[in-house]
């Protein structure tokens, strides 16, 4: 069994999910609370990663992290490492892979908010900040638990990027998905199968996390 | 005091003139899409109109001259929502805690004695959900005081719950409002509930303040009839003034009517005339009243139907062409009179009763 995979594997996806989590809701408060014309092209572009190949997702990034590239020289630069082939740039690279999966939920359920809730926390006296973390983000929570769980199992499950732009390099960018592949490659079925009902029995969990605690949030505030 | 002009051209046209006393409850009357909750949503800062402002006991919370527009928060505003907005997430306490500012949060009470006050003491643990509409308003008007308002807004708080409760809560609501000493704001499209618990009445139509004044004033002695028609006067009809035995009279078809505000108009004028259903006097067979030689007219009776104890009866004026008036009568008189669809009675339309109007 490939353990240290399973440690960079469930490390990226909790770090990914972690990061997701600020980034997540700023863009969906923000999309949240826009009205002008160009909110579809940028929900559309975060989006992006939901529809593309994970390949051509891949590719992108990968030229986008070449020591040529700003990024790819900014980091070259800042750690005298290349960000392409490293745990770092797959972090970063799950973060946009992920990113739909974290926006869309906590979006959904910032709009689903009635803004006469809003209203009523400002004629309270609450300022905006009061007013989000006291009315907004509760009423939100299910979707920002949906987030995070759909992120850590999605980056967990994540194979085309990770191949693109982190090749197969032993405890820093191996995931599991690519030492199932590595394994069937190499016909050792029962380490494959083995990890693949692990990965099966996360994801299975994870998702029934999500279920549950949505429903009974859901039965407590109606 | 509340004072307040706001004006605007987009999206909507705003024309609106209102004052309210501190004590006061001022009902803001008119159908929907009027610009009523317009109004209180630039009262509480949910909305700025294009031109205006608004003063609340001599601080300028808007102006657009001076360039002030003050937020929500900075305003002290106590609104109630028309589905009341509670909090689904928080208790009833929350709900209430959340708006108490620093010092009052200090007093352990406070929200009990808020909730005590609105008749809802023991549901502090409760959530809006395991509420009946009576009691989330109860809520929703507690949270409103929480914050210690300068003015208190009502945003058809009776909308959202049933008929028997509504009638409760109007005597709650008139209870409650004996103790408070800021100007109240109360939107509603009914003009029963407007009368009943207002002291003021603002009429406004496609966002323009047509008349404010006591619910007698505005509802009994409209100024045109813009206002008559926004408050559902009934009898509404036009003559001319004309000068018979030395005393201005109003010439309707063969009729001529002595009018007790004929003073203020002047001969061979045009007008317009209503009379209150309420104030038109029935010749009663079985006992004569004071009354029958003011204004006579008869006419046929062709609908009748009774409500609640009142008795309303339509007749088509004898010699007018056609003309109708609109008369209710308490059950019991009615019945003691037999009044029959397609007989003809006699009815006199008091002088003090008919308000003239010159548009």
């Amino acid at each position: 069994m490939d353990w240290q995979a399973f440690e960079v594997s469930i490390k990226l996806a909790l770090l990914t999910s972690l990061s997701l989590l600020p980034i997540g809701l700023a863009i969906a408060y923000f999309l949240a609370k826009s009205t002008f014309t160009g909110r579809g092209v940028i929900e559309a572009f975060i989006t992006l990663p939901l529809v593309l190949p994970p390949t051509v997702l891949g590719y992108f990034l990968l030229v986008g992290m070449d020591n040529k590239s700003i990024l790819g020289g900014a980091f070259m630069s800042l750690t005298g490492e290349t960000l392409a082939f490293s745990f770092v740039g797959l972090w970063f690279a799950s973060i946009i892979y992920s990113l739909p999966f974290a926006v869309q939920p906590i979006l959904r359920s910032l709009e689903q908010i009635a803004p006469e809730l809003r209203e009523a926390a400002w004629c309270s006296g609450l300022s905006k900040w009061n007013t989000f973390f006291n009315v907004e983000l509760p009423l939100a929570w299910p979707g920002v638990i949906t987030a995070m769980v759909l992120s850590f199992s999605h980056t967990l499950g994540e194979f085309g990027v990770v191949l693109m732009i982190g090749g197969n390099i032993a405890g820093e960018t191996r995931t599991v998905s690519i030492s199932i592949y590595d394994s069937v490659l190499a016909f050792d079925h029962q380490q494959a199968q083995a990890m693949s009902l692990i990965l099966l029995a996360i994801a299975f969990v994870t998702i029934s996390i999500v279920y549950t605690f949505n429903r009974r949030n859901l039965r407590s505030v109606l | 005091m509340l004072k307040l002009n706001l004006q605007q051209r987009q999206p909507n046209t705003l024309n609106v003139d209102l004052e309210c006393q501190p004590g006061e409850l001022l009902a803001l009357v008119g159908p929907s899409g009027a610009g009523k909750s317009t109004v209180l949503r630039c009262i509480a800062g949910l909305q700025s109109p294009q031109q205006g402002f608004i003063e609340c006991h001599g601080t300028k919370w808007f102006d657009n001259i001076q360039s002030i527009n003050r937020t929500p928060q900075q305003r002290r505003v106590g609104m109630v929502f028309q589905n009341y907005a509670l909090f689904p997430h928080l208790s009833v306490r929350d709900n209430i805690q959340i708006a108490l500012d620093v010092e009052q949060q200090r007093d352990k009470y406070s929200v009990e004695k808020l909730l005590e006050k609105v008749n809802l003491s023991g549901f502090e643990q409760r959530y809006p959900s395991q509420l009946s509409g009576g009691q989330q308003q109860r809520v929703a008007i507690a949270r409103a005081l929480a914050r210690q308002p300068e003015v208190l807004l009502l945003d058809e708080p009776f909308s959202a719950v049933d008929k028997v409760t509504r009638r409760k809560l109007y005597l709650e609501l008139n209870s409650l409002r004996q103790d408070l000493a800021m100007p109240m704001i109360l939107v509603t499209h009914d003009l029963d509930e407007a009368a009943m618990l207002a002291d003021q009445i603002s009429v406004i139509h496609q966002g323009k303040t047509l008349q404010q004044g006591s619910p007698e004033q505005v509802l009994y002695h409209p100024n045109n009839t813009a206002v008559a028609k926004q408050v559902d006067a009934r009898n509404i009809h036009s003559g001319i003034l004309i000068e018979h035995e030395g005393q201005l009279k109003i010439q309707w078809h063969d009729y001529l009517f002595t009018v007790a505000e004929a003073d203020r108009f002047t001969k061979n004028q045009q007008i317009h005339w209503t009379i209150s259903p309420a104030k038109i006097l029935l010749h009663q067979r079985v006992r004569p009243s004071k009354g029958v030689h003011e204004n006579p007219v008869s006419g046929i009776i062709y609908n009748k139907m009774t409500l609640r104890g009142i008795t309303t009866i339509l007749m088509e004026i004898e010699n007018t062409n056609g003309q109708q008036l609109q008369m209710d009568l308490p059950e019991h008189v009615a019945n003691r009179n037999q009044l029959q669809l397609g007989e003809t009675i006699a009815v006199s339309l008091l002088a003090e009763a008919i308000h003239l109007m010159k548009d």
